[in-house]
């Protein structure tokens, strides 16, 4: 794997191997000595033209973990034209010899043309562009939801039947895109339910199931159903008409949760606006998987990097 | 003093010789000594190509274009005349500033520039520019339009139908609404929604086109419309025809051949707006050229310096350099296909676009006494187009790489080469001989 840029690419063996190895970086951070020497001497650069603590942190744990060298290079706020600093950036990274780079950007591709544009030798992972994927989110979604299905025992199996419900801002979501795709991938049944401003035009040709009715996935008891965030700017660009209608309406709320078969997992990519999307009370039931989710990001994103990094394949 | 081509195929398919004294086609029977003679045989003689969409970017965006390097890549294209699109900086809303590019162009020799006049003041949709002054200027402009943005305020648009009547002038619209095109970077539909790029939908050129032709129906007026990019566009033109409606409308060369599919690669150069659409929205196009529904080829010449383009999709600028490729696109799309033949692409690219932007020597190609505006096509050969067949300033072609057919050979502009034997001929030279031909 040279570069890791959409679920979209990869293959349904390269994508178990990437489960697979991520049980086994799960052993190692179970261990009193967390890491191990794979990526010793190699440098990951996490390159962030966008704020996001929590993936930047995940990554250079994930990095470390590997003991690699790890920089933070915060882009962002640049007073040049960002078009200009994301290519003179590249350059800069590629003259200290970064190995990999780890990129968030505002803008969807940006990865694709860091990875293909012939600035830079470095394999890149895409840690969210725009509105188009991230897919270390999808991969850590899938990994969560093996493992709590099949435990340990999950080794090697694909997701074949599991129903997934994605509930929210579809149109904005690059979570939802990577999972569509991978999830699929994987076998998984996968539903999706917004308002039908929050669906994009044109997914006809995606292998979804899409709807409106948040009531009527609940009462199918999907194995998964997955709450995204919904940004506070969407209300002002009349998406919905108000925090209250969306919560009563796509929100997981107390009543709704209690309809949910109790083997219904509930996930969320993270950061919740509880009261929102999510009841505080769903956010905090055994049905939720976030805090899984945040553990096993590192483990996913430690065999990404291995997989991209350490020369096989 | 005579030049003269022996053997060119006309564009109906006959086989003539053609002379060239002093500026003017004259009669080759009657001509004097030849100073000089082309043998034509296998070229196809076009009348000079007239481009009512070009942007040469002076004043003001020198590091992208220049007059004297937008014409250059024009006659390289074949073309002998240009309508220089208003947004440049300061924009063309005054008569100082439309003199300025009309001069530039005079100087420069390559081909005729005429200078379009802003609709409104700074291309900002708020109130009208000078548009009197700027038709009675020495630039003498007719074609009004605020391209990259478009007139969106209903009552301004209307108004601005009605005051360029006045002028026997046009005014020619960038149909896109703005609200329903927020920080849009493409077609909006399967690829975007895969993409995660914000969609610029079709309805957001149709329903502003529907407006305008009725505006125009309603006011008596004169309405153009640039860049038509849609299936819906071309119905709503056709039906606007069909009720009497004085409207006109242009494709370019890129919405003829290519498809939002090239945007998977989220490679800089196929951003465009309009955005290049679906396979189905370039059929009805090629139909509606085919037809008359769409008038004529502009390419929306549109050239950007290579740090606007190298970077990521949604931070790069959009448009497309397209006087150099045209020709051969057209070719390509349109005849190739069947659905034109050379006759019609006289038509389409230089006799009609000069006929809507008042541009005269255009009505008769090759009428003894007119003045001598000539390509000399190969249409046999086929090469793949490179950086080395760009000739303005900038590289942002969504060709390079692919081969295209046809080769310009030969370019008369008033009776002055600006291309020979497949070559631009050197500034200085060109400019000498406008020289003499003026004398």
């Amino acid at each position: 794997m040279r570069h890791l840029l959409s679920t979209a690419d990869l293959g349904r063996d390269q994508a178990l191997t990437i489960l697979d190895t991520a049980e086994d970086m799960a052993s190692v951070s179970g261990r009193e000595v967390k890491k191990l020497p794979t990526l010793r001497g190699r440098t990951v650069v996490n390159l962030f033209f966008e704020d996001s603590t929590r993936t930047r942190i995940s990554f250079e744990v994930a990095a470390k973990r590997l003991s690699a060298d790890v920089i933070n290079f915060s882009a962002k706020g640049s007073s040049v034209s960002k078009g200009e600093s994301l290519k003179d950036t590249a350059q800069t990274l590629q003259a200290m010899g970064a190995d990999g780079v780890v990129i968030r950007h505002p803008a969807s591709g940006a990865p694709h043309t860091l990875a293909h544009a012939g600035w830079i030798d470095a394999g890149v992972v895409n840690a969210g562009d725009g509105t188009h994927e991230h897919p270390t989110q999808a991969l850590l979604d899938a990994f969560t939801i093996r493992r709590r299905l099949h435990g340990a025992a999950g080794r090697g199996r694909d997701l074949d039947g599991v129903s997934v419900t994605i509930v929210g801002d579809i149109l904005h979501s690059r979570v939802a895109r990577s999972n569509v795709w991978l999830l699929h991938l994987l076998g998984a049944r996968v539903r999706l339910v917004a308002p039908a401003t929050l669906l994009p035009v044109g997914i006809g040709d995606w292998p979804v199931e899409a709807g409106y009715d948040l009531d009527a996935a609940v009462a199918e008891g999907p194995d998964v159903l997955m709450m995204l965030r919904v940004q506070a700017e969407r209300m002002h660009d009349a998406f919905f008409p108000g925090e209250r209608e969306y919560s009563r309406e796509w929100g997981l709320t107390d009543e709704r949760l209690a309809r949910l078969p109790a083997t219904t997992m509930v996930m969320h990519p993270g950061p919740m606006n509880r009261g929102l999307e999510i009841s505080a009370a769903a956010a905090d039931s055994p049905a939720s998987t976030v805090l899984d989710q945040v553990a096993n990001g590192v483990s996913v994103r430690m065999s990404a990097l291995y997989h991209l990094l350490a020369g096989e394949e | 003093m005579t030049t003269r081509i022996l053997g060119a195929t006309l564009p109906d398919g006959t086989t003539a010789d053609l002379a060239i004294d002093r500026g003017v086609f004259v009669d080759p029977a009657e001509a004097g000594s030849a100073r000089r003679t082309i043998d034509a045989a296998g070229l196809l003689a076009l009348p000079g190509l007239v481009d009512l969409h070009t942007h040469l970017r002076e004043p003001g965006f020198e590091q992208s274009e220049t007059v004297l390097t937008g014409t250059r890549a024009a006659a390289a294209g074949g073309y002998t005349a240009v309508f220089a699109m208003a947004n440049t900086q300061p924009v063309q809303d005054t008569a100082g500033v439309v003199e300025q590019v009309q001069a530039l162009g005079l100087r420069a020799g390559y081909a005729t520039v005429r200078p379009i006049g802003a609709v409104t003041v700074g291309l900002r949709g708020e109130r009208l520019a000078e548009i009197g002054a700027m038709a009675a200027s020495r630039a003498a402009v007719t074609v009004f339009s605020d391209d990259g943005m478009c007139v969106h305020d209903p009552l301004l648009m209307r108004r601005a139908l009605e005051y360029v009547k006045t002028f026997d002038g046009v005014v020619a619209q960038h149909a896109q609404d703005p609200r329903l095109t927020v920080d849009a970077q493409m077609n909006e539909g399967e690829v975007s929604a895969r993409l995660g790029l914000a969609g610029w939908p079709a309805v957001a050129e149709e329903s502003i086109i529907a407006r305008d032709v009725l505006l125009a129906e309603h006011v008596g007026a004169r309405l153009h419309v640039c860049h038509v990019s849609t299936a819906g566009a071309v119905e709503v033109i056709r039906w606007a025809k069909a009720r009497g409606i004085r409207v006109t409308a242009e494709a370019t060369p890129h919405h003829l051949l290519l498809t939002e599919d090239l945007v998977v690669g989220y490679d800089s150069r196929f951003k465009v707006n309009p955005p290049l659409r679906t396979a189905e929205d370039v059929s009805a196009l090629r139909a509606g050229l085919a037809d008359g529904t769409i008038d004529i080829v502009a390419t929306d010449h549109a050239p950007h310096p290579a740090e606007a383009k190298e970077c990521a999709w949604g931070e790069a600028a959009n448009g497309m350099v397209g006087l150099e490729s045209a020709l051969s696109v057209v070719h390509a799309a349109m005849v190739e296909t069947g659905l034109l033949g050379w006759a019609d692409v006289a038509r389409v690219m230089s006799r009609t676009p000069a006929r809507i932007g008042g541009l005269r020597g255009y009505g008769r190609a090759f009428a003894v006494g007119a003045p001598a505006q000539l390509a000399l096509y190969d249409p046999a050969a086929a090469a793949e187009f490179s950086l080395d067949s760009l000739h303005g300033r900038s590289t942002n072609s969504p060709y390079l790489g692919r081969t295209l057919p046809g080769r310009v050979r030969h370019v008369f502009h008033d009776g002055v080469p600006t291309v020979a034997d497949g070559g631009l001929r050197p500034a200085d030279e060109v400019a000498a001989a406008r020289q003499e031909v003026v004398a």
